[in-house]
């Protein structure tokens, strides 16, 4: 099964942020290093960096990172020697599954974080990964690093 | 056919063979992707739907261009131009209502522009949607915003021009005079040749020339308290222009009763202050300033002069702030008062609190409404200064007259010395009128006193001043050295 590892801190962090912007969505960026020593496919989070969700509407329901956006990220990211993983946003009151919404938009390759969150908790966050064939929105392992892994987070606003 | 490099986005990589780029030949954007889908099928379906457009969450760019603000796919290609591929990264929980119905990918993903901005628009705003911050979706609510600018002046036509070219959908603007020469020093929306005009029909066309998807409206009028709350009540946002303080507290006070912020200037000499007013979220201008100073310790422009490009800085602050509101963006200069001094080029910041005891904006408040405020501010409702009129006065004219006479009288200028040095009247003595009741001592040998100053209001007040320490024959000469430049001396400046 697939791995994403992700330090004890940034789960904080985004937790934070998906408190912090309830009832509205929050959404950010995830910046790691994958690799594929055995075959089995590991990713391991170093960085995340909060966007701006530009849903230009419902933003309870929806969230929109705009390419100008990852773009920027991507270049200061790749200049560091590391790479856009995937992404996180929350669910306020709902469950950490993906939506047919996140299925539609979703990108293959990238690691989907789903971060539940009510008013006053995040009861539980996930990982997803649309397959190859876009068929298929599967969950995938999470695994939190009780320690930081080893880089500092990039946060920006 | 142009040769160019076509960069694929990493989680397209695995479907293009695991390139990170690409050099691919076509003549236009659309047709290298094409080419590109074509070579690998399984990259396709991630770029293009069913129907074959490209998908609308598939961001293009030409080098550093979004090609929606291009010619789209049919971008023209040259030799060497880079093509990226960037994914417009979307989600969101299950729609509770309409669970089961599929979002409509078309309204819920970034707008498709031509649906609210024309390509033309996209062009002029594109420095604008590049910035996260702002993005379509701030460019709309800037098409939508309204915002009144209180005094069409120093201040107001810097954030005017600013706001027009930003793209703010409705711009209002108060103000009721003519264009003067010694406006054009600082006032940056007027040009020579619109000495004489009113200032709102040169603003007017200036603006919507700027900007024509800019509704400009001139209300050719004092602001008062009979007008304030329905002129007041038609924006989202005021900006304070004003160079009075009558006017600074009713606008402050119509927007704290009608629930918008003001977005305050003001200019002195070389220093300019800066604050967003919002009484929902922070301090009024009442709870910095609860009673106005006396009138005749504020010069005002006229009188004190200021650094032309001063309001320039303090009206972009203001456009800035401006914007801001209403991108909902950033952090806002709600509770803080923002110092500038162009001399020594620092700027302060000094943190305000809301008054708990604001006869406005507190739960204590007494005031509900407007009032009457020039009385408030001690300054006469007529355009007569005060003394002026109550004082004994001599026409230029006559002025003349007596000064060609046996017996002329001794004239006292009560101006500061550098405007003295831009004009005076031959044999006048200059005793700026701060120094006049130190000084009384050198005019006691004279019979016959005429004080004058640039309009007449100073001196009004300084021959109130003489009477009121017993000399007897003290006149103030009417209209100032202007009226005498304009009716007895032409080759004399005025300022």
């Amino acid at each position: 099964m697939k791995e994403v590892a992700v330090s004890a801190g940034f789960m904080d962090e985004m937790r934070a942020h998906a408190r912090e912007s309830y009832p509205d969505e929050c959404c950010g960026i995830l910046i790691g290093a994958t690799s594929e020593p055995d075959g089995e496919r590991r990713r391991t989070i170093l960085a995340v960096e909060r966007s701006r969700n530009e849903f230009d509407g419902e933003r309870r329901r929806r969230f929109l990172i705009l390419p100008e956006e990852l773009r920027e990220v991507e270049r200061r990211t790749e200049r560091a020697g590391r790479a856009v993983v995937g992404f996180y946003h929350s669910h306020p009151d709902h469950p950490a599954q993906p939506s047919q919404y996140d299925q539609d938009h979703a990108w293959p390759w990238y690691t989907y974080l789903i971060l539940a969150v009510t008013a006053s908790d995040v009861p539980r966050v996930a990982a997803f990964e649309l397959d190859a064939d876009t068929s298929t929105f599967q969950e995938t392992g999470l695994v939190v690093a009780p320690e930081p892994v080893s880089l500092p987070s990039v946060t920006r606003w | 056919m142009p040769k160019t490099t076509v960069k694929v986005p990493t989680p397209l990589r695995p479907f293009a063979g695991g390139a990170a780029e690409l050099a691919l030949e076509g003549s236009t954007v659309g047709g290298v992707i094409r080419t590109l889908a074509d070579a690998n099928p399984a990259l396709k379906r991630h770029l293009f739907t069913p129907e074959g457009r490209l998908r609308n969450f598939v961001t293009v760019y030409l080098n550093d261009e979004d090609i929606r603000y291009l010619e789209r796919e049919s971008t023209p290609l040259k030799d060497g131009d880079i093509v990226s591929i960037v994914p417009a990264v979307a989600g969101g929980a299950p729609s509770s209502a309409r669970s089961s119905s599929r979002p409509s990918k078309l309204t819920a993903i970034a707008p498709e522009p031509e649906e609210s901005f024309s390509r033309d628009e996209l062009r002029r705003y594109s420095r604008h949607l590049l910035l996260p911050e702002v993005g379509v979706a701030g460019q709309r609510k800037l098409r939508h915003a309204k915002v009144l600018l209180v005094g069409a002046g120093g201040l107001g036509a810097p954030t005017a021009l600013y706001l027009a070219a930003a793209g703010v959908g409705e711009i209002g603007l108060v103000d009721f005079d003519s264009i003067d020469l010694s406006n054009l020093q600082r006032q940056v929306l007027y040009t020579t040749p619109d000495v004489g005009r009113p200032k709102l029909a040169v603003a007017k066309e200036r603006l919507e020339a700027l900007n024509p998807g800019t509704r400009v409206t001139p209300y050719e009028e004092r602001l008062t308290s009979a007008n304030a709350l329905d002129i007041v009540g038609r924006y989202d946002v005021v900006v304070d222009g004003t160079d009075n303080f009558p006017t600074r507290y009713l606008v402050n006070d119509a927007s704290v009763l009608l629930g918008k912020p003001n977005v305050y200037g003001s200019i002195y000499r070389f220093e300019g202050q800066v604050s967003v007013f919002d009484a929902k979220r922070g301090p009024c201008y009442r709870c910095l300033y609860p009673e106005p100073p006396p009138p005749d310790l504020v010069p005002s422009c006229a009188e004190a002069g200021v650094l032309g490009v001063l309001p320039g800085l303090v009206g972009v602050l203001q456009a800035t702030e401006t914007v801001k509101l209403i991108l909902g963006r950033g952090e806002l200069l709600i509770g803080r008062l923002l110092l500038y001094d162009a001399l020594s080029l620092k700027f302060r910041e000094l943190k305000l609190q809301k008054n708990p005891e604001c006869v406005l904006c507190s739960p204590a408040a007494t005031q509900t409404g407007l009032i009457d405020y020039p009385a408030f501010c001690g300054v006469p409702t007529s355009e007569a200064p005060l003394a002026q009129g109550t004082v004994p006065e001599v026409e230029p004219e006559a002025l003349h007259a007596e000064l060609e006479s046996s017996e002329p009288p001794f004239l006292v200028d009560v101006r500061a010395p550098e405007e003295w040095a831009i004009a005076h009247l031959p044999g006048a003595h200059l005793i700026p009128k701060g120094e006049l009741p130190e000084r009384v001592d050198e005019l006691t040998r004279a019979s016959h006193l005429v004080l004058y100053c640039r309009s007449g209001k100073r001196s009004a007040d300084a021959t109130r001043l003489l009477l009121d320490l017993g000399f007897s024959h003290v006149r103030t000469l009417r209209g100032g050295i202007n009226a005498w430049a304009e009716r007895v001396d032409p080759s004399m400046a005025q300022y």
